[in-house]
This record gives C-alpha cells, structure tokens and sequence, in this order.
C-alpha cells in the first residue's frame, strides 16, 4: 500500500515536471509540496468509486496553482487520458494553467484566485449536510493563502454550519512568492487560530503518508465540528535545488535545470 | 391615483412560490434578509435559507458551490455589496462555470436614499453586464421584478436582477403582461423614442404624455433586459423615429445608454441624448430629492427629447 502511494508520488512529481517544462510555464514549487497531500486523499482516503457518482468524496484544489499536480493525479485514477498532461496551459487544452469546472473530469471547481476554492467548497459540504448525503468535502489551501479575507469568511462559515463533513488542509510549506510566509504577512499560528475558529485542528509532517492517512481517519469521525489538517511540507520537495527556495514558485526550468530535477526524481 | 411598490417587495413571496415548486431552490443572505424581503421565504422554508453574515464574498462563493450540486440558489444583499464587494467571486466561481446562481440585488441606484454615496450602487449594471454568461434584468415596477425572478429560476446560468428599496408606480399586472426578455414598447410615437429601464420608465411615460401636449410625439420602450440586448428591437423601433433619448438610474458608464449607444453605432444613424447619472457618487438625501438633484426626472426626460429633435436632420 505505501509503495504503491510511493510509486503514484514518484510519479506525480515527473508529471509536475514534464508539465511545467513542455508549458515553459507554471507552478512547480507548490506543486511538489502537495504531492503527498493529494495521492493520500484520491488513493487512500477518499471515497470515488467513478467521477460520475453523485455522493463521491469531492475535492477542491483552493491552492489552484498547484493545477499540475492535481491534472496528474487525476489522470493517474482514470479521470481523462493521460496524455492530455502533454497539452497543460496550451490553447484550447482541457488542462487550463488554474483549474476549470467542467474542462476536465474530476475537477470539482473553478479554482486559482485565492481563497475562492475553500468558500466553494464549503457551499458543497453545506449541500451535504442539507441533504443528509454521506460525501465528505476536502479542500487544499496554500498557508499564503491565509491571507485572504475571502479565507477567514469561509472558516467562520464552515465551523458556524458545523460542516463536521469537510475537512480543511493547509500546505505549511512557508513560503510565498515575495519570501518566507511570516516575513510578507505573518499568519502564524494558523493551528490556534483555526482552533479558536472551532476546528479539530491536527498537524502532521505532509510527506509523511502514514501520519497523514492517520490524521485523515482521525478527522472523519469528528462529530459536530470540521477538521482542519495542517501539514508541514517543503516547498519544491523532492528536488534539491527547489526545495526551500521562494524563487522556484512561479517559473519553469530551463533544460539543464530540467534534466537534473528530472535524474534527481528518478525519472530517468 | 396609480398603486405602487418597490421592486424588492415581491421578492420573499416570490421565493416562496418557487420554493414551494422545487425543493432545488436555496436562498442565501447576508444579514439584510428583513431589507430584501428574503427573510418571508426563510421563516417557511428555514432549512433551505443560509445566512452567511456580513460577508458577501463568501455568500457568492458557498451558493456556487450549492450551485454544483444541483441547487438553484438565490443570493441576496443590497447590489452595491453583492455586485461590488463580491465581483470577483461572482466572476470566477459563478459566471465562469456558468452556474444557477441568481443574483436577486435590492436597493440599487440613488433612491437607496439617506445611506448614501457608499450603499448607492450606480455602476453595478455596468459590472454585471461585463460579465460573460451573465444576464441583467432591471424591472419597471413590482410585478416585471415578480415575473423576472420567475424567469430566472428557469433560466441555465446566472442572472442579476436590478431591484430597488423605493416604491415605483405599477405598470404591468400579471393578466396584462408576460416577460419573456424582451424590450416592452408601452407606448407609440414618431417624432422620438425613449429607451427606459426601472422606475425610470414611469417616468418615461409621464414625460412622453407631456410631450404630446407639446406636440412631440414620443415612444415609449420598457428596456428591462439590458443583456442579452434585443438589438433587431432596437432597430426597429429606431427606424420609425427622428431621436433617441436613454433613461436609466445608473451610471452614463456601461449603462442602459452604453447598450443602445452600442447597438446604435451598428443600426442606427440618430442622435441620442442620455438621462443618466454622470461621472460623480450620489449623497445622503431623500429619493425624490436625489433624483432632481441628479437630474433623473421627467421634466430632464422632455428637455433632452427636445434636444435631440433639434439635432435631428
């Protein structure tokens, strides 16, 4: 099982790569912090036995320039062909630089201006609950992210309606685009503010898929109130001249930066 | 003496009757539901109202996400809040994916009234319109606004609707008139053509009967979907007559004058003069006063038929 999550990570962040280098465009820092995150939630923890089922377990990349992670993890569960992955940011592609409702299957909603995902999908889960539907709504956000009002509202709204059905992960991987998270605009401590918020609040090491299966398990059976899941991660995880560096956010690799992201991911 | 209401009125009972109709239809506020009336359908269907707060934003954002589970939802606010403060939410989560989500705005325009500049939205169609798959009905009176929010439950997509705190004389009854999206001609004329939306367009009427007086023929067009615009009606209408005045309690930008000024460059060679709010905020004071102050009156109406009749050729 956890070779398997293994392999499916391995093979995401070759995705990310081959992705963003074709484009000579996106996001491959975030992306990479990620991986883990969500090979654990669509391999392991939730509940899709196809994307046309109405009561599967939904999920919303509110970090949604995380896009070529989440293209490759879908297309890794049989969403779409994989070789879609090859038209990421082209035109007319399915496989939109942010992620489009309705352009590709799987992807749950529209999703890139931050802080938009998270109030989404709290409309989901409260469409859930209204209807006494068993799906769980899972929805990733960036910790630059918090800095959103947009953000703030939705927490208040999902612990208000006691959205017990969705759980709110936070990619604490530190760093933003203009530096270290605290430097830009402090946002710590996010764990006590989401508990003040009323969230069962868990930290856990984000590449870590035992520790985050674990946390996972731990919030589905909260009742009465929504968890919060935050998971301490590296920016650029997995190749060593990303990893920590605020610089590799936004930008593509040229091909000597590519060849040797792509040797060091094993991708070669 | 006519009987009046504002447009806003209609919209709990409304929601109600559609409510009762499909159990698809949600309704979200943000703490005004006793202002726009939202808080009727709440009190009988308190299982499918939301209130979110103060927090338009997230409003727009949760009932896209109702919206992509198959709920039909209505949000409602005053249209400054829910045009303005939550344009980019409405923009990416609601009209990009093109979902049910109703846009049911009250206390738009000047005639918000005492509030003032920063809860008088003028520019809001200006906004909504620009939006791709949006729709912006701006109804004459009670019943069109009863009638539009009808219609747009129907409708696939999202839909703004232009309701005001104010009341504005009735015009239509039910036995009278169907909406069907399209320009309303309520009066006929040769000499000009008056293009009016909201309660604009009763004061188009009263104008236009002066005008006869005066020997001024005039035409009177309920312009309540300003998009999509019926421009064959347009011009049409812009066939029979020597001028074209707009009226409309919004903003000269992106208003109701931007689309007929619009459809004009394609169809039409006449002159056109606008009753409109010009590039300035509104203020604190009573409706009435406001609208003189603002030169929304159909005293302003006849002086720029007038106007435009000496332009013409």
């Amino acid at each position: 099982m956890m070779d398997d999550l293994r392999q499916i990570a391995k093979q995401a962040r070759i995705d990310i790569l081959n992705q963003v280098y074709s484009a000579a465009s996106g996001h491959l820092g975030g992306a990479f912090s990620s991986v883990e995150i969500l090979v654990a939630l669509y391999f392991s923890v939730m509940d899709i036995p196809s994307f046309e089922e109405a009561d599967r377990d939904r999920f919303v990349l509110s970090k949604g320039h995380a896009s070529s992670l989440l293209y490759s993890v879908l297309s890794q569960k049989g969403a779409f062909d994989r070789g879609e992955l090859a038209n990421f940011r082209r035109l007319g592609s399915i496989l939109q630089g942010h992620p489009v409702y309705g352009k590709a299957p799987g992807i749950e909603m529209s999703t890139g201006s931050l802080g938009m995902g998270v109030s989404a999908a709290t409309g989901i889960a409260l469409a859930g609950k209204m209807d006494k539907k068993s799906y769980r709504v899972y929805t990733l956000l960036g910790d630059g992210e918090m800095q959103e009002g947009l953000v703030w509202e939705a927490l208040m709204a999902i612990s208000h309606f006691g959205l017990a059905n969705m759980t709110v992960i936070i990619d604490n991987n530190g760093l933003q685009i203009d530096g270290p998270i605290q430097d830009v605009m402090n946002p710590y401590p996010i764990d006590e503010k989401l508990e003040a918020f009323g969230f069962h609040t868990q930290t856990v090491d984000g590449h870590d898929f035992g520790a985050l299966i674990g946390s996972f398990d731990a919030a589905k059976v909260q009742t009465g109130k929504p968890s919060a899941i935050i998971a301490k991660t590296v920016k650029g995880k997995g190749v060593s001249f990303m990893e920590g560096n605020p610089g590799w956010h936004g930008k593509a690799p040229n091909e000597e930066e590519y060849e040797k992201a792509l040797l060091e991911l094993g991708g070669k | 003496m006519a009987t009046e209401r504002a447009t806003r009125d209609i919209l709990g009972a409304t929601l109600i009757e559609l409510g009762k109709a499909d159990e698809n239809i949600v309704v979200f506020d943000a703490d005004l539901s006793s202002s726009t009336k939202m808080a009727e359908f709440a009190a009988v269907f308190p299982d499918r109202h939301f209130n979110a707060g103060i927090a338009e934003m997230n409003m727009a954002g949760m009932a896209a996400g109702m919206a992509s589970m198959g709920k039909t939802a209505f949000i409602s606010t005053f249209a400054i809040f829910g045009t303005g403060r939550a344009y980019e939410v409405v923009r990416d989560l609601v009209c990009y994916p093109n979902f049910n989500v109703k846009l049911a705005m009250t206390h738009a325009g000047l005639t918000v009234g005492e509030d003032g500049a920063t809860h008088q939205s003028v520019e809001d169609i200006a906004l909504m319109a620009a939006l791709p798959n949006m729709k912006v009905f701006v109804p004459a009176d009670a019943e069109e606004a009863r009638q539009m929010v009808m219609a747009a439950a129907k409708i696939q997509g999202p839909v703004y609707i232009r309701l005001g705190r104010d009341k504005t004389e009735d015009i239509y009854t039910p036995e009278t008139y169907t909406y069907s999206m399209k320009p309303d001609k309520l009066k006929d004329g040769a000499d000009v053509a008056i293009f009016a939306c909201g309660i604009m367009v009763a004061r188009a009427l009263s104008a236009a009967k002066d005008l006869e007086a005066e020997g001024i023929s005039a035409a009177v067009v309920n312009c309540s979907t300003l998009k999509p615009f019926d421009e064959g009606f347009f011009a049409r209408i812009a066939g029979s007559v020597k001028g074209i005045v707009t009226c409309e309690e919004h903003s000269i930008y992106g208003g109701l004058n931007s689309v007929v000024s619009q459809a004009a460059g394609k169809l039409s060679p006449l002159p056109i003069e606008a009753v409109a709010i010009g590039d300035t905020f509104g203020e604190s004071g009573k409706p009435a006063e406001l609208l003189e102050k603002y030169g929304l009156t159909a005293s302003a109406i006849k002086e720029k038929a007038r106007s435009v009749l000496l332009k013409a050729k």
